[in-house]
């Protein structure tokens, strides 16, 4: 499956069921990903609507947290409760939870801003007029997963030493006796490849998923618009509604697990080895 | 829509590979929260969530403070109060006790009084006894004289005073009046 950039949305077209024209001119596809820069060239640097959403994200995060923390009070106001709630279920929630109060404390911050980063960008999914999940841009979860893994490497490596450090990633238990080098092979491909690669992926697909659902209902209640269609493009207009509220499940959900990983790998580099 | 573009959208075709640039952009956009949160908003709101956990727990502080306060002021207050009953038993007690004494003493004293009365009776009686004795003495002698000399005729008066017989009469008379007794 090739993304075609020919292909149109189907809202732009005049395409419906029984007026001679395919679902598949009008279904969503890899194309729905990919957006024309809005500066720049594809060869060099380029500018485009997930770039710009990302950084309008950024601002907004800190604008919200700047409304309420800026000038915190000890009795605070509305703003300053919400925004307070949603510290504290990170902060107490996910963190002391999984590292603990004392080990803890120091990676808040940036779980936090894993958080309502990723919370944000999964958000944009149904914010009229943008309506495109960011993390369904495959480099946006990268990029989050890579700081992740740098920092639970090193954190490793610093805790538990180079020899520690690979005990650490492969698992090493005496145990196991002949099967021990099968077991440590396994372990540290799981360990260094695969991990990175499904905290990033495991994101990514989710919002992949839902805006390719989301699309694809939106899509086939237009096309279907036609004659006796007309009652099927009701149902899908029911499941685009039906899909929204669950997209908005997903999103804080999967943003909730993004940083649980997080927290679960950091707290396995603190940890002594067994 | 660009000749350029619609080649790079065809080339594309795995959703797992990265542009840089979206790589650069979302490093960006991640610094931006993760340094505004981390230097200035996150500090900013533990500082005042710390000061709130003082203020409350200063304020269950205080609270126990008066509370201890108020149990001391109860218990001293109990005990001025069980210091003053005892006092009021113990007043009551010595009262009693006083009472009682002068009861004692005022009888004793009656007692002794009745005992002085008594006696002082009885001192008179023997002394009038006593002095109607000697004048009955002495009128029987008398009239004892008077008639012998009556008898005889002459006057014995004078002799039998100085020879003491009327006396020794008496006495005999008496020494058998207290052997017959």
């Amino acid at each position: 499956m090739s993304a075609d950039p020919t292909q149109t949305l189907a809202f732009d077209s005049s395409c419906h069921l029984f007026s001679g024209c395919g679902f598949e001119t009008v279904a969503p596809g890899l194309h729905s990903f990919l957006f024309e820069p809005i500066w720049g060239n594809t060869h060099g640097f380029y500018f485009n609507k997930p770039m710009l959403l990302a950084l309008l994200g950024s601002i907004i995060i800190v604008g919200f947290f700047w409304a309420a923390f800026g000038k915190p009070k000890v009795v605070p106001g509305k703003l300053q409760m919400v925004a307070e709630a949603g510290y504290d279920f990170v902060r107490r929630g996910v963190v002391y939870e999984t590292i603990g109060k004392k080990e803890g404390e120091k990676y808040v911050p940036l779980v936090v801003s894993l958080f309502f980063f990723v919370w944000m960008m999964n958000l944009w999914s149904v914010i009229p007029v943008a309506q495109f999940p960011v993390t369904a841009i495959i480099a946006y979860p990268i990029v989050l997963a890579a700081i992740v893994y740098i920092l639970w490497v090193s954190l490793t490596f610093k805790r538990h030493g180079f020899v520690g450090a690979f005990k650490n990633f492969t698992g090493y238990d005496k145990s196991l006796g002949p099967v021990l080098p099968l077991a440590m092979t396994i372990e540290l491909f799981s360990n260094l490849l695969v991990r990175p690669f499904t905290h990033a992926v495991r994101l990514f697909a989710n919002m992949f998923a839902g805006h390719t659902l989301l699309v694809l209902f939106t899509v086939a209640s237009w096309y279907m618009l036609n004659g006796i269609g007309i009652a099927y493009s009701g149902v899908s207009f029911a499941m685009t509604i039906v899909m929204t509220a669950f997209e908005l499940f997903i999103q804080a959900v999967q943003a909730y697990v993004f940083v649980l990983l997080t927290c679960s790998y950091i707290q396995g580099a603190l940890a002594e080895h067994h | 829509m660009t000749h350029a573009w619609v080649q790079f959208a065809a080339e594309k075709e795995n959703p797992l590979v990265p542009p840089w640039p979206e790589l650069v952009i979302g490093l960006i956009a991640f610094v931006i929260v993760f340094g505004f949160l981390a230097k200035k908003l996150l500090p900013n709101i533990n500082k005042v969530l710390e000061e709130r956990r003082e203020a409350i727990e200063g304020g269950i502080e205080k609270a126990e403070a008066a509370q201890t306060e108020a149990q001391s002021v109860l218990e001293q207050y109990k005990a001025q109060l069980a210091e003053a009953r005892h006092e009021a038993a113990r007043l009551r007690q010595e009262a009693q006790e006083q009472g009682a004494t002068l009861i004692a003493e005022m009888r004793a004293e009656g007692q002794r009084q009745r005992e002085e009365i008594v006696a002082a009776g009885h001192a008179q009686i023997e002394a009038d006894r006593k002095a109607a004795a000697s004048t009955l003495r002495q009128d029987v002698g008398k009239l004892a004289t008077d008639l012998a000399g009556k008898l005889v005729g002459e006057s014995l008066e004078d002799h039998a005073r100085q020879s003491r017989v009327i006396d020794r009469f008496l006495d005999e008379l008496e020494e058998k009046a207290e052997a017959a007794r």
